[in-house]
């Protein structure tokens, strides 16, 4: 790169930081099932601090795109960068970006047979080495922010879709990640429950964390979206700002998807 | 003699002979359920690893072991390895064959436990950076192991009575020891009727201990997390369809 070149007179060991590394960065990015293509060449930017919403019929690929950025599932081909840290099948980078990373998932996948503290408290115990009571009050904090620090001793069962969901995105929170995955976290639940756990992801984007949610709240893409990118066949077919996606959406499949989720 | 001895029967019933069978059978049933699901708890991890000659060679001991009788098998270690110039002595024999077959059967329900565990449980593990033993011994193990309390009971329930296979090649377990007074009193009726009660006081013992662990194990669990478990193999048969 030139920068590097023109850099060389300061002193070349220097790595110039001219332009902020992007939070995620996907290059030609292909995923196969067989012989399904999931994904589809798929490029993607995404700056820190940015909020993006993935959107996009079912099949399109949009779960397979957010869980190959923490290497949930392992992408085939294309080249993809967290936070600058290359995710490329090696052990050391994958728990280099999974430590990154928070995931959300649509059926919650909390631990069933321990409770709610158990569940938050696990990772920062086990994988940052926390004392016990240093991740209880990590827990709490996040518990209190998501607000149900009261039902801390309950075990899932006992709690509704909209608490148990609030309890994953703690529980994620607890491993302070830079960016937070959520794959469709509002799918899964009772209409009366959707508000609590959207209202929860927006105080979290007030924060300014990089977030990149599947999702098919409009509403919610409207409100705290920078970019909607919306996805069939396993490929990005348009990227927007909420406004100009909704309005003037520039592919006929992104209209007639729209036509059909907005009544 | 066309009459049944009841305080016969009950004599038998205290007959210290007759109950160190008994606890030989309880000792013997004790081993091969620590044994087979030590070797059973290895077989199912070859079995479920991703190297096919490793899952190939646990298939095939569970197919043969599961094929083939229990008596075949302690007849052959007792009677037919000598013929190689190997010799155990007579219990060595009864526990070696009770956990090699019990073995083939855990290993097939220590599996099945792992398979229902649902596919988000170990992803949300990978997510939160848990290490692999981490997850195995916190996430999986304990919801593997509380789906496999039932058929684990029912599987211990059957090596208790299969403990009386011993007998053959003599061990003198409770059943070789009903017939060893059998034919010294020809008190058929009274002395199996003793030997009766006492497989049932066992097995019963067994099932109100596994209820206990049922509860025990599943005090967490509600009305979700079931319906979870229970989608759980489709998931998984399609992520090997996928594969």
């Amino acid at each position: 790169m030139s920068e590097t070149s023109m850099a060389g007179t300061e002193g070349a060991t220097v790595q110039p930081q001219l332009r902020e590394v992007p939070a995620v960065r996907m290059e030609a990015v292909y995923k196969h099932y067989g012989d399904f293509t999931a994904l589809n060449e798929v490029d993607l930017k995404v700056a820190k601090g940015e909020k993006i919403v993935v959107c996009g019929p079912s099949g399109s690929g949009k779960s397979t795109l957010i869980r190959c950025i923490n290497h949930i599932e392992k992408h085939d081909e294309g080249l993809i960068y967290v936070n600058g840290v290359e995710l490329d099948h090696q052990r050391k980078n994958i728990d280099a970006v999974r430590r990154d990373t928070g995931m959300v998932f649509q059926s919650f996948n909390l631990f069933p047979h321990m409770t709610v503290l158990e569940n938050c408290t696990l990772a920062p115990m086990t994988a940052n080495g926390m004392s016990e009571s240093e991740a209880k009050d990590l827990a709490m904090h996040f518990l209190t922010k998501v607000r149900i620090p009261d039902q801390a001793e309950k075990f899932p069962g006992q709690l509704s879709g909209g608490q148990q969901q609030r309890v994953a995105i703690a529980r994620a929170l607890c491993m302070r990640p830079k960016i937070m995955l959520f794959d469709e976290p509002t799918s899964a639940l009772d209409p009366e429950m959707v508000k609590e756990v959207l209202e929860t992801m927006k105080k979290l984007a007030e924060e300014g964390m990089t977030m990149l949610c599947v999702t098919h709240e409009m509403g919610f893409a409207r409100e705290v979206a920078d970019r909607i990118v919306f996805m069939n066949e396993g490929k990005v077919v348009e990227q927007a700002a909420p406004e100009e996606f909704f309005k003037h959406p520039k592919s006929e499949r992104a209209r007639t998807f729209l036509d059909q989720i907005i009544h | 003699m066309s009459h049944f001895s009841p305080t016969a029967a009950v004599s038998y019933f205290f007959n210290y002979f007759l109950m160190k069978g008994v606890l030989v059978t309880i000792g013997l049933t004790v081993a091969a359920v620590v044994g087979g699901l030590v070797l059973g708890m290895g077989i199912a991890l070859l079995r479920m690893s991703s190297n096919p000659v490793l899952a190939g060679a646990a298939r095939f001991y569970i197919w043969f072991f599961r094929g083939t009788p229990l008596l075949i098998q302690l007849v052959v270690i007792y009677s037919g390895l000598p013929q190689l110039g190997i010799k155990f002595s007579v219990i060595t024999c009864a526990l070696v064959g009770l956990i090699l077959n019990e073995a083939a059967y855990l290993a097939e329900i220590v599996r099945s436990g792992f398979m229902a565990v649902s596919a988000g449980q170990r992803e949300a593990a990978w997510a939160l950076s848990l290490s692999p033993w981490v997850t195995f011994r916190r996430v999986t193990l304990p919801q593997a192991f509380r789906l496999m309390i039932p058929p684990l009971g029912n599987s211990i329930n059957s090596l208790l009575k299969a403990t009386s296979l011993a007998s053959v090649i003599s061990v003198e377990e409770l059943m070789r020891r009903s017939d060893m007074l059998m034919q010294e009193h020809f008190q058929i009726l009274e002395v199996y009727a003793a030997a009766t009660a006492y497989y049932l006081i066992l097995t019963s013992v067994w099932d109100a201990v596994q209820r206990r662990l049922e509860k025990h194990f599943g005090r967490s669990s509600a009305v979700k997390t079931r319906r979870v478990a229970a989608s759980a193999p489709v998931a998984q048969a399609s992520v090997e369809a996928r594969a």
